[in-house]
């Protein structure tokens, strides 16, 4: 269970971007989440929720936007989707492949600020 | 008259920082010709009784050492001290996992130049160390035959990010029935193309091979192929 210090990291880099936009307020932050991030979605969800209480931030949602797995198929010689995050087949031809390119994100995506 | 929020953009990795001090510590790794190996696995799948036995055989050819993360005591590095390697514990208290940033801590002190191999243990957790860059060069998923063979398949995310998979306590294969077939299948579905290797540390089963692949790995990180 680390995503109460996941959480907490995204307020003070938050905290730290409003500060340096001549502290503005935010509205909402959004994130990107993929499957191999090793972060849960419902339990970063929770915990920012804690982290957030009686901060700047108490109001402001965790917008998650959730990424899907893709791998480069080197048979199809492009990127494609896996099966599922427990089969990494190219669902268009089948064959394995582990190259991922997409899947592995935990990135404040973007920021709606108060203008 | 309401007012309409401005989006920006800011991409931004929320492990940024950690990842940072990871890439840093790699660097120094690499000017110093320390090749560092990471370990992960479940609480109890034999990481340290590898260690221990890796450390001795070791000894005799090169100069390892290990760092070895644990929530609350010191005995996997009292175990780890027999072997004569320079050995420290990182104590997380209630956390789950390693950051870069308790590696560069833990390293104060050591001269890397003093070393060839460096040996990380994570902290016994298929989750949380998923997420987090040490600046291994390679990192090792171990799973033993008592586990269950679908392992793999519940806990994806870790033995994605991992290099290689190590199936230990061989020795008890037998007992418990183990299918070897099924477990490589797991990994095959989880990681296409993870070399596995099996391994009873206790019986010496598979320790040279994999000793000989990691100190190959370190040969070939030190002289790329051109």
């Amino acid at each position: 269970m680390h995503e109460l210090s996941i959480a907490l990291s995204i307020l003070e880099m938050v905290d730290e971007e409003a500060q340096r936009r001549g502290d503005v307020g935010v509205e909402a932050i959004h994130l990107k989440l993929g499957p191999l991030s090793g972060v849960v979605r419902e339990a970063l969800l929770s915990a920012y929720e804690l982290a957030s209480e009686q901060t700047r931030f108490a109001a402001c949602p965790l917008v998650i936007e959730e990424v899907p797995i893709s791998v480069y198929c080197s048979n199809c010689k492009s990127e494609r989707s896996v099966r599922s995050i427990q089969c990494f087949c190219c669902v268009e031809c089948g064959m394995p492949a582990s190259e991922v390119v997409h899947g592995r994100e935990l990135q404040i995506s973007a920021l709606e600020l108060a203008e | 008259m309401t007012t309409v929020p401005r989006i920006v953009e800011v991409r931004q990795n929320v492990l940024r920082h950690n990842d940072e001090v990871a890439h840093a510590l790699r660097r120094r790794f690499q000017q110093a010709g320390v090749f560092v190996v990471s370990l992960v696995s479940s609480p109890g799948s034999g990481k340290t009784t590898f260690l221990e036995k890796a450390l001795t055989l070791l000894k005799q050819q090169c100069r390892p050492a290990a760092l070895v993360g644990d929530l609350a005591t010191d005995n996997d590095a009292l175990r780890l001290a027999r072997s004569q390697a320079p050995v420290k514990q990182i104590t997380t208290g209630t956390l789950c996992h390693l950051e870069a940033a308790m590696v560069d801590r833990t390293l104060e002190g050591w001269d890397l130049d003093d070393l060839d191999i460096l040996f990380i243990e994570n902290v016994g957790n298929l989750v949380c160390p998923a997420s987090y860059d040490l600046g291994e060069d390679l990192r090792l998923v171990l799973l033993s035959v008592t586990e269950g063979e679908d392992k793999p398949l519940k806990y994806p995310t870790i033995f994605n990010s991992a290099d290689v998979a190590v199936v230990t306590k061989m020795d008890l294969a037998a007992v418990v029935e183990f299918d070897w077939r099924a477990v490589k299948a797991s990994i095959e579905a989880v990681r296409p193309g993870m070399q596995v290797f099996e391994l009873s540390a206790k019986t010496g089963q598979g320790m040279n091979e994999l000793l000989a692949y990691l100190q190959q790995k370190s040969a070939a990180r030190a002289s790329p192929a051109s």
